[in-house]
This record gives C-alpha cells, structure tokens and sequence, in this order.
C-alpha cells in the first residue's frame, strides 16, 4: 500500500488534535507515515503509533526553533525523497500552509489548502474546499507531482487505529536559506485554559453587541459553562475588547466546530467566511434583521446583556 | 542609499457582491464587481510607512497579475501613494493556480528590481495565503511574513509575527519578502490630491514574452491542480426564531440541550 506522509504539528512532543485528524485521513489514501521535527519529536511516537502511523521519521535540530520555516520545509523534502509518498497532508495552520507550499513547489507538485475532507479517487486523492465564504463547495486534485495538501481542523473525527509506529531517525540536510529568516525572540502566549479556538468543538463569540473589553466576562462565563473557545468578530477586535489572535473572519481564524454561538454579531459576510461551516450555528442579538439571522439554526432575538447570563446558569443548573 | 519596494496586490471580486464560478470552473469575473483585495492595502499602508520612516530614497512599485480591470487596483494603490505600477495581463493566464502566480510575479519582481517584497496576508477570494512563501522560495530569499508590525533599517527588515502559540521577533537581510496582516495598521484612504497624481503615475503592461514565460506554464492547462467539480452549498434551511421575553436564555439553553449540547 502507498505511503502517505503526514506532518506533526506538536508542542513538545504532545500531538495536536488536528495532526490525529489527517492521520484518519491518511489512511483513506495510504499508510501514514509521520515527519515530527524538534524538540520532542520522539516523545510523539506513541500518540501517532495509536492513531495508525506505521512509521514516525523524527530530527531534531535547533534550526527548527532558531529559524522560521524553511528548515521544516528542507526536512520534509528529505522525507518525500526517503519515502516516495503517495501524498504529503500538512495541517492548515498559518506556519503548516507556508511548509506545505515551499516544500509543493520544490518537488515540483501542485498544492491545495484548507481541504475540509478528503478522499481517495481514480486520479489520486480528491480533496473538498468551502470557498467564497462557504457559499460553494469545490472538489479538486493535484494534476501534477505528488498531491500536497493542507486540511484544515475539524475536517475529520480523530480515530484509535493503532499501528507499529516504529521510530526512525530522518536524515536532513538544511539549505542555504534555512538560516535566513531568525527569531529573535520568543513570548509564549498565556495559556487561558480554554480550547485553542480552530480545534474547539464549541465556540462561543462576541461582537459589537458585547460593547466593552469588561464585558467579554459575559461571553467567556458561558464559553466555560460549555468548555468552549471564545471567539471575536472583527469589530469586538479592532475595538480592542479582545486579543486579535481569538479573532473569527476572513482575516482572521476559521473555525468549523460543532456549535457556533454568536452573541451581538450582525454576520457581515467576512465574519461568516469564517464560522458559515459550523455544524449548528444559533445566534443572539438585539437587531431582528441581522444577517446571521438567516443562517442561524435557532435565534434569539434579545438583548444579549439578558439572554447569555441566563443561557449561562441554565446550563450550570442542567450541568448540576 | 536607495531601496527599492515592491508590493504584489491582487484584484479581487467583491465580496459582499455574488461571487461564483464560470463554466470552466474559474472564478466568474465578468458578474461582479472587483476591487483591490482589503489586505493589499495593509501591504501598501507598510511600504508607505516604510518609506516616510526612511532616510533612503525610496521607491514604491506596485504590481498586479489580471486582466484590463485589474489596473483599477492599482490606481487604487497609485493613488494611496504608490510611485508606479505594474500590470501584467495576458489571454494565457486565465485559469492559473498559486504555484502559476508565483512564477508570474517572482519573474516579473527580478524584472522590475527589488530590495524588499510586501504582500497582504492572503487574497480575499482565494484565501490560500501562501503566495508570499512560494515567492521566498522562487526569489531564493528570506520569508519574512504574516506580520503585525515591520520595519526596515540598514539593509535589514524586522518584524513580529503573532501565531497561536507565541509572538515572534524575526529577522532578515534584504532582499526580503514579507507579508503584513491586517493588525499592521489602518490603511490610509487615497487623498483627493492623490487621486489626480494617480493618473499622472505610470503603468507599464507586460505580458508573458515579457517575462519569458510559455504559455504552457500558466493558465489552466499549466496548473498542477484542477476543480473538477464546483456547487453551490444549499441554503441553509431557515432555523427557529425566538423573541426574547424574559425567558429567552433558557428556551436558548433548551434548544441547546434538545441538541445534546448540554
């Protein structure tokens, strides 16, 4: 059977959701074999062999941490040339798409980003997008080369599918522009305990509605009454009520969860390219004519300063 | 000293407009208005304030791959305050893919001469956001991108690029590509003076023997991807609209439990 090469997104060696994702998807296509890069990287071995990666190619240098990008990219040729891969998946972060398309281009293959499924198909793997703010659904291939291709969270139920997982060192040689871009410096974000807000199930989010960065208390008190992410509209974001990084839109994150909660956002249609394909989606908010109303499974028309505390501590008391 | 700053901007169909595909499964141009996509104009804010922080002489290029309706965007961007533009138009690139565009622009960025490269984030209608790695890659210098804030001193860019899990400090040498997001700073609209030297700004046209490109290697046939299939997602079906009247959380909070989220 093909081999398909899936890359690691990892902190440390602890595996991100998304990665166990593609690993499900792998194995419609091919046998996973997994690249994890950096510190940690073995410790990943586990995690994977659970998921169904057959092999784990594993490097470590400081080049990963001290560089961006490019060493990642050199490592991953070096996989594709020791391999010969059906497919290269590489998760549709910000950092996963940069890889995916330098590595793309120098094996000479066509790329295709942010896939929302993927299947095998006559012509090699055929891979569904969601384009112009989800209003169309596409499928395509890569015509030439071996298919690269970013999916994006929540794009696929993580499955056990346990596997032998047998660590391998990947041997790489860095390329000259592999030192050329430095980091300088490093500040880890402050972790709110939350889901990171792509790969949560739930996410709740505020807008202008929510008038005020103090008022965001209102919107996380019900995200941590259903252990969701807190997102942002761009309005609450320019205003300065949340950090850009929770931002939900075009410009910002896209996230697919299985509930969508939107509280005082009209849904301009940059806000819904980001959050139109969530599973359900209900929304609160003053205004009867907002635009997300039309895409809403269930709405309240309220104010959301009377409607969220309430819908928090009924869920609290539902909770027990 | 002089630094020479090009900045790739993309036309884009509007998209509060009613985009869609044409029956080659491209995107329809022809039913929807376009614009220069919102995240250029990051790009074009930076290389302005790139260039008034500058002691160098600095010249902003501004260059775009489209057809005749694409010289709008840059107007737009000329008129921002851009020195001169770019267009290279050609019948063969209908249809070209990321790995097509990059070509195109890394050829016509040599031709042109650069120091610096700045791109927007992502376009608005692809959205892919891996143009600026794929010209790093063919220009063979460093990727400086997704940043929230830059700047250029010495022959060296800096800037911080804020991902999921950390804030980065990044450094580079010139030459450069980078690429802005939209929290580097709100785009400047064009002056009433700006629009009239806009006209006065030279566009130079070129096309692919130009850039000594075939045919062959862009525009459909020289994509390496192809959409064999495009449909339109159903509307969603219209869900339950409650007022609130005082107990509009907890018929929320129903709901929610009806649909085992709780």
């Amino acid at each position: 059977m093909a081999e398909v090469l899936v890359y690691v997104d990892h902190v440390d060696g602890a595996v991100r959701k998304p990665t166990l994702e593609l690993l499900t998807l792998a194995r419609r296509i091919g046998e996973p074999v997994a690249v994890a890069l950096g510190a940690g990287a073995e410790n990943t071995a586990a995690t994977l062999a659970e998921h169904g990666a057959v092999k784990v190619l594993t490097h470590d240098a400081s080049e990963y941490a001290d560089y961006l990008v490019v060493p990642k990219v050199d490592a991953l040729q070096a996989a594709v040339e020791a391999v010969s891969p059906a497919a290269v998946l590489v998760p549709s972060s910000a950092e996963g798409k940069e890889v995916a398309a330098r590595l793309a281009l120098r094996i000479g293959s066509g790329i295709i980003t942010d896939a929302v499924d993927l299947e095998a198909g006559d012509e090699g793997p055929v891979a569904t997008q969601s384009v112009f703010a989800a209003s169309f659904t596409t499928k395509s291939r890569v015509s030439t080369g071996t298919p690269v291709i970013t999916v994006k969270p929540n794009s696929a139920a993580v499955e056990a599918a346990p596997a032998a997982g047998a660590v391998e060192a990947l041997a790489v040689t860095f390329s000259a522009q592999a030192t050329g871009t430095k980091v300088t410096g490093r500040t880890a974000r402050e972790s709110t305990g939350r889901p990171e807000l792509t790969e949560a199930a739930i996410v709740v989010s505020g807008g202008r509605g929510v008038n005020g960065a103090e008022n965001f208390a209102i919107i996380e008190a019900l995200a941590d009454s259903l252990g969701a992410a807190v997102g942002a509209s761009r309005a609450a974001v320019d205003a300065g009520w949340y950090p850009h990084t929770n931002q939900v839109g075009q410009t910002g994150k896209s996230v697919s969860p299985q509930l969508y909660i939107a509280n005082g956002i009209s849904g301009a249609i940059q806000h819904r390219a980001g959050m139109q394909t969530s599973k359900t989606i209900v929304a609160v908010n003053k205004d009867a004519e907002a635009p997300i109303f039309d895409l809403v499974d269930y709405g309240v028309v309220g104010d959301l300063f009377d409607v969220v505390p309430q819908l928090t501590e009924e869920i609290k008391t539902r909770k027990g | 000293m002089s630094l020479r700053i090009v900045v790739t901007v993309k036309y884009v169909p509007d998209a509060t407009g009613d985009r869609h595909f044409a029956d080659d499964l491209t995107v329809d141009r022809d039913d929807v208005d376009g614009l220069l996509s919102e995240l250029d104009e990051y790009a074009v804010e930076q290389a302005l304030q790139i260039s008034e922080n500058s002691d160098d002489d600095v010249e902003i290029t501004v260059l775009t791959v489209g057809p005749e309706d694409a010289k709008d965007a840059l107007r737009k961007a000329l008129s921002m305050g851009a020195d001169k533009a770019i267009h290279v138009e050609d019948d063969d690139l209908h249809g070209t893919d990321v790995i097509g565009t990059s070509l195109v622009l890394a050829k016509a960025i040599e031709k042109a001469g650069y120091d610096l490269v700045i791109s927007g984030m992502a376009s608005t209608d692809g959205t892919a956001g891996v143009v600026p790695a794929l010209l790093a890659e063919r220009l063979g210098v460093p990727q400086v991108t997704l940043l929230s804030e830059v700047s250029v001193e010495d022959g060296t860019v800096k800037g911080r690029r804020d991902g999921d899990a950390a804030s980065e400090q990044l450094e580079a040498a010139l030459p450069a590509v980078v690429s802005v997001t939209d929290q580097s700073g709100e785009a400047r609209y064009p002056s009433f003076k700006g629009i009239m030297a806009a006209k006065k700004k030279p566009v130079e046209s070129w096309d692919l023997s130009d850039l000594d490109i075939e045919a062959e290697q862009v525009g459909l046939e020289g994509s390496w991807t192809a959409v064999d299939v495009a449909n339109e997602r159903p509307a969603r079906t219209a869900g339950t609209i409650v007022k609130d009247e005082g107990e509009g959380g907890k018929q929320l909070a129903e709901y929610l439990a009806s649909q085992k989220f709780i």
